[in-house]
């Protein structure tokens, strides 16, 4: 459904993104995980039209949408998150949700009303007249996914959702992030919390320094020397083996 | 959010209407025609300054448009006053459109929006006191001609009304745009424009749309001004101190709020013509008092005095319940 090819950004000499490759297939989780600083945000700017590559493209159902802005790309159906939370702060829980829904409807009485069923959906229901400024971390990311699927998108990207959540909200969002595939939303995401990852995840890809280091299912790439040298530094891996070896 | 009912709006308007059959004094008569029209060029700026959050210096552009439009459409090709009326609006709709097409291409926002509307309307204002065709340094002046037709009475009251119904246009306006996508829109850009396009909002457009219907509704401000005194020149029609009453206004009533703006007009010239009659003249005195409630509804009212009234309603009930 989404195939990136050989993506390459660079902010003034620092390449952010270096050649890097990736395909979603339809109905799929499919996760992008690696260190910090490591250009998955880049990335996803990218694939979202946010950013514009110095090299690459990036094609969605067949298409090549690498020249296309933002909101063309939102009404072809790919809606995304953002890491730092970003509510309309003037606006309610319901209005906020409104404004992804009037994408497929001018009726401001239609939008509200299907504003107030995805809240629902995502457990915000309770929350619909409060000020978005007034929701715990939580409820904002709550708010982000249910802005994106006001849109009623085909790919939804989420960037980071479960980060700053504690154990207990994460076990609450993982059964939706699951729910809104079933629903037949594709879905790739950003994740630091390896649970959710591999929980989720049909395939992962790891982006380390700007380059696509591993993909697979994300049982074997954890065990990939190379992702655990992304992660722990040089030689992670071999020291690890030796002291299971030991034990 | 304070979302008013229409028949709210129909009982403000109401209201207006009733008092100069009262009679008024020629003055008051003229003071509620000049509030009206600075409540007109008021809501005008709150569409773009208060619901998307772009805020102008400039506004003056738009009313120098109208009130040009007007004066030189009638004086020089003899068009009837109504018609020019109707092209003073679309003149302003037309200028908001090039200024904001250029503004926006480039992502302007902020103070740098700010001061680049300032800077066309400066533009305007020495170009129109360097022409010949504008009348130049010395202005133009309208021929005074009473009747319907010339869109000029001898009772003045008939003029009040005309403001008054353009200034119920522009609450409708300010209704619908709390009742609308695109209204929603509008308020996602200013508060978050990157968010707003990931749900699929084209923010380029949505700003032309937004700058076309203020700078329509100011320009209709300048079309009644020059409309109501007979004579406009560079300094009246595109001079700062109409950028500044407009947003000044909005600011103080309530920016982004549909009642705001008129609120802040009435408030805003009742309290400086008042301060004149107390200060017996003494120049300079009412914008002493401007600054003053600049002041104090940054302070105490930063979201204008629309919210202050409505924490003030909010809390009134709480008290009583306690009691």
């Amino acid at each position: 459904m989404l195939e990136v090819n050989t993506l390459t950004k660079r902010f003034s000499g620092l390449v952010a993104v270096d050649q890097a490759s990736l395909s979603v297939a339809k109905g799929s989780i499919t996760g992008l995980i690696g260190p910090n600083g490591a250009g998955k945000t880049t990335l996803f700017a990218m694939v979202a039209g946010f950013l514009q590559p110095d090299g690459g493209s990036v094609s969605y159902d067949g298409r090549d949408i690498t020249q296309l802005a933002p909101h063309v790309r939102a009404r072809a159906g790919i809606a995304r998150t953002f890491q730092i939370v970003q509510p309309f702060e003037g606006l309610n829980v319901q209005e906020n949700i409104a404004v992804g829904a009037y994408l497929h409807t001018p009726d401001a009485r239609e939008a509200m009303q299907q504003a107030a069923d995805i809240a629902h959906r995502v457990g915000l229901g309770a929350d619909l007249t409060k000020a978005s400024s007034d929701l715990t971390v939580a409820g904002r990311k709550r708010l982000e996914v249910a802005r994106a699927l006001a849109t009623k998108p085909r790919l939804l990207l989420l960037d980071e959702v479960l980060a700053g959540l504690n154990p207990s909200e994460i076990r609450d969002v993982l059964p939706l992030v699951r729910a809104i595939r079933d629903q037949g939303v594709t879905i790739l995401m950003i994740e630091h919390i390896m649970q959710a990852v591999m929980n989720l995840c049909d395939k992962v890809y790891v982006l380390s320094q700007g380059r696509m280091i591993a993909q697979g299912e994300p049982k074997a790439v954890c065990e990939d020397p190379q992702v655990i040298e992304a992660y722990l530094g040089h030689g992670a891996a071999e020291r690890l083996r030796a002291e299971q070896a030991h034990a | 959010m304070t979302r008013p009912r229409l028949s709210t709006l129909a009982i403000i308007v109401a209201a207006l209407a009733v008092v100069p059959l009262a009679g008024l004094s020629g003055s008051l008569l003229n003071l509620m025609i000049f509030m009206m029209i600075i409540a007109l060029a008021a809501q005008g700026w709150n569409i773009l300054g208060g619901y998307a959050g772009l805020s102008s210096f400039g506004h003056a552009a738009f009313f120098g448009a109208g009130a040009y439009a007007m004066v030189v459409l009638q004086t020089r090709f003899g068009v009837n006053a109504w018609i020019a009326l109707v092209i003073g609006i679309a003149l302003g709709a037309l200028v908001g459109a090039f200024i904001g097409f250029l503004s926006f291409r480039s992502g302007l926002k902020g103070s740098y929006f700010a001061l680049i509307t300032l800077a066309f309307a400066e533009v305007a204002r020495i170009l129109a006191n360097s022409t010949n065709f504008t009348g130049g340094a010395a202005g133009i002046l309208l021929k005074l001609q009473t009747g319907l037709p010339y869109l000029q009475f001898a009772d003045r009251r008939y003029f009040l009304l005309i403001a008054l119904g353009f200034v119920a246009i522009g609450l409708l306006v300010s209704w619908w745009l709390e009742h609308s996508r695109f209204g929603a829109y509008l308020v996602a850009l200013r508060e978050n424009e990157q968010a707003a396009q990931a749900l699929g909002v084209d923010v380029f457009a949505v700003k032309m749309k937004a700058i076309a219907i203020s700078g329509a509704l100011t320009a209709a401000a300048g079309c009644l001004y020059a409309q109501n005194y007979l004579f406009i020149d560079a300094n009246v029609a595109f001079g700062s101190w109409i950028s500044i009453e407009a947003l000044f206004a909005a600011i103080v009533g309530g920016s982004g709020t549909v009642i705001g703006p008129l609120l802040g007009a009435i408030v805003l010239l009742g309290l400086g013509e008042l301060t004149k009659m107390v200060s017996g003249g003494i120049p300079g005195m009412d914008l002493l008092v401007f600054g003053v409630i600049l002041v104090l509804s940054v302070a105490y009212s930063p979201n204008g005095l629309v919210m202050l009234m409505k924490s003030l309603g909010l809390r009134a009930p709480a008290k009583a319940r306690e009691a």
